[in-house]
């Protein structure tokens, strides 16, 4: 695809818009294509509700926004509620598995087969808890994005990673992102779509 | 202390604030002073940060008042100066910029603008700066002011402004908005010998025959430094070619028009637009800035609608690209100015215009952008009168 529109939402804290950065990263800096990325700004970017908004394209983005996003990331029950029902046709929504019940009736599903929205969970804080901090439970969810979608490299991602955070901090990263990539990976493989 | 290079060559993820920071330390700026304000603070925070690196200095000041006379003073000691502000910090600068203005004074000031009027919206987008730009500060001068409308422009017109300021000697500002200004997007930084550095002339001859206001044939005159030697006199009074004092209409009329006149007559050198699909356009979007590509949107919208839509970025705001607008409304029907404020461009398009095309305001006061739909409507508006 030439185009991805990914919303990214939940709570500040969570790192929201650290993993949009890196998504965005990842695709303008080490996949070489055009990407913007909008942000809560302020107070909601510290606590209550908070969201990123990433295009990637291979054309010059103009309009910054999304209109229809191909990928939903849903940390909290809230970000789940208000945007899974803007998620385009054939779309797919990640969740917190934790954090978010996925009740029936919000995801547009316009038919069989490849217009129902995909909708996947991960327990993705707990996973980070294990590896050793619940703070990397963003970068877990990067890697399941990036396995169960073509939207950036796993290679650009790690690169994204390196270059962009401290270096206390990147072997966590990276542990937590290629958890969450496996994880994907099987969930694809299975079809483990909730 | 650590170091770094002026120049970071490559591809970045950056914000436009910092790419903003970036393009001003790839132009030769050295100093900056200023008093942090959203949408701007990444800026100042930027350039804390990156301008003791390359030998340059910062100064947190404690207002905009102070910020722009040190700007001020730090050029006229020969280095290339910038701050950086929003609208409330903006309207304090208003009297030294025209100080500025009347000792031809090279620098750059940026207004990353938000929703006014007083403090208005601190964190949201606005574009009601505009007119403030052109007329903000008291008597007659022209200015010169850019509007970026990407990260990459926040880098790139950084740099233009700070050598258009260089070449024709007056305070450039950047127009920008608080969604350009904290949009994160792939910025390319050249290599250094990609750029192209203006500096300003340099006065090199006696001591005596200095005359810091006699302008050469391109009306600007060549600048020395302080602590150069040359005995320099630097006033907002009317001045003669020496510098000094001379209250008098025939001074007042040399120098006001030289003043307006170094910028109206190399306009052609100075503005620059982009235009889409103006071939076939019976209808044109004239927008500057974030709604310049929301308007872009609609274009798009437009065209697979049939619609025969152009569109007209404005990159340079001041002065005004009047012969282009001139050129079009003598055949197109009717302009659509989209912009986050009550009408200050759109006003400049209409006296343009002059009842050859209609001018259709599309405003918002600020707060969020356009929804694209909302500029449709005004197409299909023009479409059918």
């Amino acid at each position: 695809m030439s185009r991805w529109e990914v919303k990214i939402a939940g709570f500040g804290g969570q790192g929201i818009i650290l993993a949009g950065y890196l998504l965005g990263k990842a695709a303008a800096v080490y996949d070489r294509r055009h990407a913007t990325m909008v942000q809560s700004y302020g107070p909601e970017a510290r606590g209550s509700a908070c969201n990123s908004q990433v295009i990637i394209a291979d054309e010059p983005i103009y309009y910054p926004y999304l209109t229809e996003p191909d990928v939903l990331i849903a940390m909290s029950q809230e970000a789940y509620a208000r945007f899974a029902p803007e998620v385009k046709p054939g779309g797919l929504v990640l969740i917190e598995r934790d954090l978010v019940a996925p009740d029936a009736g919000r995801l547009r599903d316009e038919g069989p087969g490849e217009d129902t929205v995909r909708l996947y969970a991960l327990p993705a804080t707990k996973i980070a808890e294990e590896l050793g901090h619940r703070i990397v439970a963003n970068i877990v969810m990067l890697g399941f994005l990036c396995a169960l979608a073509p939207i950036v490299s796993p290679s650009g991602m790690r690169e994204a990673v390196r270059s962009s955070l401290p270096k206390s901090a990147i072997e966590l990263n990276l542990m937590a992102f290629e958890a969450g990539y496996e994880r994907g990976r099987l969930s694809r493989s299975a079809d483990d779509r909730v | 202390m650590k170091r770094g290079p002026a120049v970071l060559t490559g591809v970045h993820f950056i914000n436009g604030d910092v790419a903003c920071a970036e393009g001003a330390l790839a132009a030769g700026c050295r100093f900056f002073a200023g008093y942090p304000i959203t949408p701007a603070t990444e800026i100042a925070e930027r350039m804390a940060e990156r301008l003791p690196e390359v030998g340059g200095t910062f100064i947190q000041m404690e207002d905009e008042i102070a910020s722009i006379s040190a700007v001020l003073g730090a050029s006229w000691a020969g280095v290339k100066a910038m701050t950086a502000t929003s609208g409330p910090g903006f309207s304090l600068m208003m009297e030294n910029l025209g100080f500025g203005y009347m000792t031809e004074t090279p620098c750059v000031i940026v207004n990353v603008q938000r929703g006014g009027p007083s403090t208005g919206l601190p964190t949201l987008v606005g574009q009601g700066d505009m007119m403030q730009a052109r007329w903000g500060s008291h008597g007659d001068y022209e200015t010169i002011a850019l509007a970026p409308s990407s990260a990459q422009e926040m880098f790139d017109l950084t740099i233009a402004a700070f050598n258009l300021s260089e070449k024709y000697r007056l305070p450039v500002l950047i127009m920008s908005d608080a969604v350009i200004g904290h949009i994160t997007e792939r910025v390319i930084i050249p290599p250094e010998e990609e750029i192209p550095i203006v500096n300003r002339k340099r006065f090199t001859g006696p001591r005596e025959t200095y005359l810091p206001y006699l302008p050469e044939d391109d009306l600007v005159p060549p600048m020395v430094a302080a602590g150069e030697g040359y005995r320099v006199y630097i006033t907002g009074l009317t001045h003669d070619e020496r510098g000094y004092p001379s209250t008098s209409p025939d001074a007042q009329e040399r120098l006001v028009r030289r003043l307006a006149e170094k910028v109206r007559r190399n306009a052609r050198d100075i503005i620059r637009l982009e235009e889409r699909g103006m071939e076939d356009a019976d209808v044109v979007l004239v927008a500057y800035g974030i709604s310049a590509r929301v308007a872009y949107r609609a274009m798009e919208l437009a065209r697979a609608a049939g619609r025969r839509v152009g569109w007209l970025r404005l990159i340079t705001v001041w002065p005004f690209p009047e012969e282009r607008l001139r050129e079009l409304a003598a055949r197109v029907r009717a302009f659509i100015v989209p912009e986050l404020n009550l009408g200050q461009i759109a006003r400049e398009v209409e006296r343009c215009a002059a009842g050859r095309a209609l001018t259709i305001p599309v405003l918002r006061p600020g707060g969020a952008v356009h929804d694209p739909r909302e500029i449709l409507a005004a197409i299909e508006e023009a479409s059918h009168v």
